[in-house]
């Protein structure tokens, strides 16, 4: 049976070779259980070096327009990579 | 911080980059043990989820000042000249009180409480309410404590929306000695870490709320050091290219904070608001 590994990686632009700034690991084979504030440093510096990995690109980030009258609010990390393993178990 | 313990713009250009400051052993230790007695007997009562009409229910909204006078140490902290520099630096005079909770952490906890901003989301841009987290005893990694994000502060979320990320370039675990003071903006992400110890873990959290204007609060007598703009252009890493937003944001409350419309860094403001009318450009034509 294969469950899933999900990697996301929040990227420093749109594109997928920029630096990695925020990262999150949700692993459904149950092996580990990552959570906020235990590592320090990216498990890869860019979503490339997770491609070349084996990880999978499954969401890409949409580029929206800022809301007008709002274009220089800021909130939630705009670059949402997520990437996903199969994993037999 | 000067040696009367008022904060210099320096601090406060800090505290506006990175919506927090950290003071490490600020609490004399005998004070600090005799504040964590107070709470460990029971404390004073947290008005969250206090019962309607209880004494507790009614401290939200009322003046700081004589709230804590039958808990003897813990005013004692709140008087420190330190203490009370920060808290005027920061909001004014006369500081409204909002909450306060000790957060106990029992020993051997594995569990990390997501990220999160407190209260809800809040769209003030020239007012801000802060958060003293007293740690009274010694905070080694290995107990946790606070995870704050330095920079996240200007960031509009709602409470736990942010749950998902779990790190970031340049996350800060608040590990520290005795009587230690991390002072934070409402809007900085944090999150309590695992205590791995065998021993209880007690933060100290205090909300409060200006009175008035948060205008000029500070010992201004560095208010043009040219490191402020240096400080404001702090670039944590974790947001990527949206430093440069980041960095207006920051101005924009530093303008509030000095009452300086005109101040700027790199002109990423000024070159904005430069909109010459057709009418001014006839009366001051260029040559």
């Amino acid at each position: 049976m294969r469950k899933q590994q999900l990697l996301v990686l929040y990227a420093a632009t749109s594109s997928p070779d920029s630096p990695v700034g925020a990262w999150s690991l949700f692993d459904g084979t149950g092996r580990d259980n990552h959570m906020a504030g235990d590592a320090d440093e990216p498990p890869y510096a860019s979503v490339v070096a997770a491609m070349r990995d084996g990880w999978r690109v499954i969401q890409f980030p949409a580029l929206r327009p800022a809301a007008p009258g709002a274009e220089h609010d800021t909130a939630f990390l705009p670059y949402e990579f997520v990437l996903e393993k199969l994993v037999e178990v | 911080m000067t040696p009367a313990g008022r904060l210099t713009s320096v601090d406060v250009a800090n505290f506006v980059a990175d919506g927090a400051l950290r003071f490490d052993a600020v609490v004399p230790r005998a004070l600090a043990d005799a504040a964590l007695g107070e709470l460990g007997a029971g404390g004073p009562p947290s008005p969250f989820g206090a019962a309607p009409g209880s004494p507790a229910a009614a401290w939200p909204g009322r003046p700081l000042a004589g709230l804590f006078r039958d808990w003897p140490s813990l005013a004692a902290v709140l008087e420190l000249p330190a203490v009370a520099g920060i808290i005027e630096g920061l909001l004014g005079p006369d500081p409204i009180y909002d909450h306060h909770y000790a957060h106990v952490i029992a020993p051997r906890q594995a569990w990390s409480q997501p990220w999160h901003a407190d209260a809800i989301l809040d769209p003030r841009r020239a007012a801000f309410d802060i958060q003293l987290c007293f740690f009274f005893h010694d905070t080694p990694r290995e107990m946790g404590g606070t995870m704050y994000l330095p920079g996240s502060h200007l960031r509009r979320v709602n409470e736990s929306a942010i749950a998902r990320y779990q790190n970031f370039i340049g996350q800060q675990a608040m590990a520290c000695p005795a009587g230690s003071l991390l002072v934070c903006h409402h809007g900085i992400w944090h999150g309590g870490q695992p205590n791995r110890t065998g021993r209880t873990r007690t933060m100290f959290k205090l909300r409060l709320n200006p009175c008035g204007p948060q205008r000029l609060t500070w010992d201004t007598a560095d208010l043009h050091d040219p490191r402020v703009g240096q400080i404001l252009s702090r670039d944590h890493r974790w947001y990527g290219h949206e430093v440069r937003l980041e960095i207006a944001n920051r101005v924009r409350l530093w303008r509030a904070l000095t009452d300086d419309p005109s101040f700027d860094v790199e002109r990423w403001l000024t070159r904005m608001e430069n909109q010459p009318t057709a009418a001014a450009a006839r009366r001051d034509p260029v040559r």
